[in-house]
């Protein structure tokens, strides 16, 4: 029995053979037996890669355009580039290296001067560089390309998930996620609980490549991971897996039913999506709404900034799927840490505090005022509000209202029909927005508080670092009083509160939210019945604030 | 030996795609070296990274070289390359 733990961070036990991703990680030997050889092997890994990336432009030439396809291109002529190739070729002859290591080296030099030039473009190429020279080494070790290349569902391992990767997975293959790296807060987390799949984190050099192929059973809850369990194991994973799909078929019962406790309180239970594609997991979960659909997946996903039409389409096909049920949309929130190369940001050394969501719409009025106006013609087809991320000040609440009445008069001049009296909303996720709660209040039409951002800005903990464990707590009572402080301000000024944050869903808190008098909670949509659950066995009345002490 | 001078106008100078257009252009003719030389600095066309690593931005000025037995069609495919897409 191989036991391995890391952290469980998407709830489910489930079996199935592990399938690598990419062997990022693979052992690459530096020292070559035979020199000739490897300039065979590396030859012929050229010509594989040269294959890979025509079918992939060729692909992209009929699914994502002209301009995807070329940049493929252009990465397969770099994997016949004369300086690469030559570098490449004498160091296997004159240090007697293996390719893996040539190419590694080589990919690492040449990027390295690439991500030294003073133009933010060009750093970025470093990372095609490393993308090219990526692609030759899992060539050389045998590994699949990208992708998922089987036939039948597997438990996906690799280091981890960026978010330009997760969007070619072909969800249906997936029946776990099993990451080396990675934390509650990764992308790989997210996605997995917005599918509602199993999934552990920070397995480290525990999880090895050689695994790949064996049948693996993971539990998201306890952080498991087992191959060839002993029959004590097996028999508890299998209870275990029996109890999950019982309990998912009383959850069943819960569709249909109102999201009310006991005593009356009712609660909004919203979801969190990430594209139009989620709509049927949240209108499966019966959720009453969505309380938080992150518009970057528009930007995320295209070469260019997405044309309003592009953007109204999305908006309006959420709002029309949803049906009168309201649909909160955040404008943009990228950042350097959700970099995309037509914005052309600099590097920041700190990015989760550098210019960001709402800082770039408020220095870039031109892509702000194209999303708006999306957004505007969209409310004439449902239930749209607008959220404001990352805001601080109340003069950035008003100079985005002014923003919203410009749009409105010019689409009252232009005649295109739009809801004057769609809600404006904005993220609590500052502490410095915290803080100014009771003036922010004054200004718009609900608060919803991003908990991952106002716990790492309160605690001074960043959300991506691995290592930071019991220091990154999110129950912290600072946090929690962050969010009464907000919610008695929204309440006085006859405002209502919710939790958009991964917080929202942590049933332990159910009892806190409730004594807090937290209106509204959105959560990924495999979260929603057995939240709606909890929520119609709690008391209301009798729920302490004992959490915040 | 055949030459030219262009001034780039392509707000994000001789990026990846067009480089790598470029330099599939630059390799078809057999026999024939183009190069592209900014400041001093030269590099053959159909060297795809040198070519960006010159780092040629909007408003730089780039001079373009052909020598060899097809350098008449090499330089104007080049030219017609370089007007119509930088």
């Amino acid at each position: 029995m191989i036991l391995m733990q890391g952290k469980g961070v998407s709830k489910g036990v489930i079996s199935g053979a592990l399938y690598f991703l990419r062997r990022h990680t693979g052992e690459i030997t530096k020292t070559a037996a035979d020199v000739d050889a490897e300039k065979a092997r590396f030859a012929a890994a050229q010509q594989t890669a040269i294959a890979q990336l025509e079918a992939l432009a060729e692909k992209c030439r009929e699914e994502a355009g002209e301009k995807t396809a070329i940049l493929f291109e252009t990465h397969a002529m770099f994997v016949e580039d004369e300086d690469f190739v030559e570098c490449i070729q004498s160091m296997m002859e004159e240090e007697n290296t293996t390719a893996e290591y040539a190419v590694q080296q080589a990919g690492e030099q040449f990027a390295a001067m690439f991500a030294a030039m003073d133009d933010a473009y060009m750093q970025a190429r470093a990372a095609d560089i490393r993308d090219v020279a990526r692609r030759l080494v899992d060539i050389l070790q045998g590994a699949g390309e990208c992708g998922i290349d089987s036939e039948t569902p597997v438990i996906l391992a690799a280091d981890d998930l960026a978010p330009s990767e997760t969007l070619q997975l072909d969800k249906s293959k997936i029946l776990g996620f099993a990451t080396m790296g990675g934390s509650g807060n990764s992308h790989t987390a997210i996605l997995a609980r917005t599918m509602g799949i199993p999934a552990v984190c920070g397995l480290g050099s525990e999880l090895k490549e050689e695994y790949a192929g064996r049948v693996a059973y993971i539990d998201g809850e306890t952080g498991k991971m087992v191959i060839e369990p002993d029959e004590l194991t097996l028999q508890a994973f299998k209870n275990k897996y029996e109890k999950q799909q019982q309990r998912k078929q009383l959850l069943a019962t819960m569709k249909g039913q109102e999201d009310v406790t006991l005593d009356g309180r009712k609660i909004k239970l919203y979801c969190n999506i990430g594209s139009p594609d989620d709509v049927s997991a949240v209108l499966s979960n019966d959720a009453q709404g969505i309380g938080l659909f992150r518009s970057e997946f528009l930007y995320l996903a295209a070469e260019d900034y997405p044309s309003e039409d592009a953007q109204f389409e999305a908006y309006r096909s959420v709002a029309a799927a949803m049906d009168g049920k309201r649909v909160i949309i955040r404008t943009l929130d990228i950042g350097a840490d959700k970099q995309v190369d037509y914005f052309h940001l600099d590097k920041e050394e700190n990015p989760a505090m550098g210019l960001r969501a709402i800082r770039i719409c408020l220095n870039r009025p031109e892509i702000f005022r194209t999303q708006l106006r999306a957004l505007y013609r969209a409310s004439a087809f449902g239930k749209i509000a607008i959220m404001f991320p990352m805001i601080a000040s109340v003069w950035e609440v008003k100079e985005c209202k002014r923003a919203c009445q410009a749009v409105m008069t010019e689409l009252d001049k232009e005649g295109i029909p739009y809801n004057p009296d769609t809600e404006i909303g904005i993220m609590i996720e500052t502490p410095a927005a915290v803080f100014m709660a009771d003036e922010l209040a004054q200004l718009v039409d609900f608060f919803s508080v991003g908990t991952n951002d106002l716990t790492q800005y309160t605690l001074a903990c960043d959300r991506q670092c691995n290592d930071l464990g019991k220091f990154f707590d999110p129950h912290h009572p600072a946090v929690l009083r962050a969010l009464k402080h907000t919610a008695d301000a929204a309440h006085k000024a006859g405002i209502w509160v919710g939790i958009c944050g991964e917080l929202g869903a942590d049933i332990s808190l159910l009892p806190t939210f409730l004594a807090i008098g937290i209106d509204e909670l959105s959560v990924s949509p495999s979260a929603v019945l057995p939240l709606r659950a909890e929520i119609r066995k709690s008391i209301a009345q009798t729920c302490t604030l004992d959490l915040l002490q | 030996m055949k030459q030219f001078t262009y001034t780039v106008t392509d707000p994000l100078g001789i990026h990846a795609r067009p480089a790598g257009q470029l330099a599939k252009v630059a390799k078809s003719f057999a026999d024939t070296v183009v190069t592209v030389a900014k400041d001093g600095a030269a590099v053959k066309a159909s060297q795809l990274m040198k070519l960006m690593s010159l780092g040629v931005k909007a408003g730089d000025t780039i001079t373009v070289t052909a020598e060899g037995a097809n350098e008449d069609a090499a330089i104007a495919a080049v030219r017609e390359f370089v007007e119509n897409n930088l």
